[in-house]
């Protein structure tokens, strides 16, 4: 089978996906519940997305750990986005020097 | 606040994303060339679909050479989670987001967009996203393409420690309002614990619908424990 027809697909299905319920809610979600529910999603899926996996992103759970470490300490005294994921990644890597 | 500087707020908002992603995508562009995949298949790939599981399984299946109805399954799997941050982010669009507005800025709905978006504080407008949304992308596109082409020349060393920055954004997105509101705090932490139990004792889930069971189940969670008032729910 062609890839083209492969990537057509795949990027249809994941088009659709995000397209047709960013289009279709237009109204002000009225339950409390309902809106109390999708105001922790953000904060829910991004933990659930970074933990684990965040100590078997650099190759080695020594870097990953010490990355984590700066990166927690960082984001706790409220330091932008773009220097936590940078010191994140740079402290991996002087780690991995030293390895 | 005006068109263009929100534009450019937008631009500024995604420079992070684009770096993370230009190291994610370096890496999936490595990948895809491995499996068979030449350097514009991989572009026109990651330019198409803007997904980083997704887009992984997908190669997965094109270089076995799958079935569609697969491909299908596995892209829907994976990718449910963003149906799920669109219709939050639906809650916070401004008046300008037209219908055309709507199926041009859906393409951009990826996690760590919808994490910054959603991160800001009232209404976002059109222009703001277009400027997440085009850094980013330019990051993604880019990132793949010299990772298909040049993916062999960087040393090991840089391109294992790029593979952090992601989630060290993610951090710096979820730590500041667990530290100030409890009831975040407590939805992190059972998002995390869930997002282990399926990592190392439920491994047979897919990473991508693991990650929406766990977020589905935490938030669930926080909206029976600790519902939020209108105010609350605008930060």
């Amino acid at each position: 089978m062609s890839v083209g027809i492969y990537i057509a697909v795949m990027a249809a299905v994941t088009y659709i996906i995000r397209m047709v319920p960013f289009t279709l809610f237009r109204k002000k979600i009225s339950s409390k519940f309902v809106r109390s529910f999708l105001h922790y999603i953000p904060y829910a899926v991004l933990s659930a997305m970074t933990i684990p996996a965040i100590f078997y992103s650099t190759g080695s759970y020594i870097t990953a750990a010490a990355g984590t470490a700066a990166a927690l300490v960082l984001a706790y005294i409220d330091l932008p986005l773009i220097v936590v994921a940078l010191a994140a990644s740079g402290t991996a890597f002087i780690t991995g020097l030293f390895l | 606040m005006g068109r263009s500087s929100d534009f450019l707020k937008g631009l500024v908002h995604g420079i992070p994303i684009a770096l993370g992603y230009i190291s994610v995508s370096f890496g999936f562009g490595v990948i895809a060339v491995r499996s068979g995949l030449t350097a514009f298949q991989a572009t026109l790939i990651s330019l198409t679909n803007l997904t980083s599981a997704g887009q992984a399984a997908g190669v997965d299946i094109i270089a076995a050479g799958g079935t569609l109805i697969e491909m299908i399954l596995v892209q829907l799997t994976i990718n449910i989670r963003y149906s799920l941050m669109a219709v939050s982010l639906s809650q916070k669009l401004d008046k300008g987001f037209t219908t055309p507005r709507r199926l041009l800025a859906a393409y951009g709905i990826t996690d760590e967009i919808f994490a910054v978006c959603s991160s800001q504080k009232g209404l976002i407008t059109p222009v703001y996203m277009y400027g997440v949304i085009l850094i980013a992308t330019l990051g993604w596109v880019g990132g793949t393409l010299v990772g298909a082409a040049a993916g062999s020349l960087l040393p090991g060393t840089v391109s294992n420690a790029m593979g952090i920055v992601l989630y060290g954004m993610f951090l710096a997105i979820i730590i500041p309002p667990s530290k100030k509101e409890k009831s975040v705090l407590c939805v992190v932490a059972a998002a995390a614990i869930m997002s282990i139990v399926f990592r190392y004792l439920l491994s047979f889930v897919s990473s991508g619908f693991a990650v929406m069971i766990c977020a589905v189940a935490a938030s669930l969670m926080g909206a029976l424990l600790f519902p939020v008032d209108e105010e609350e729910g605008e930060q």
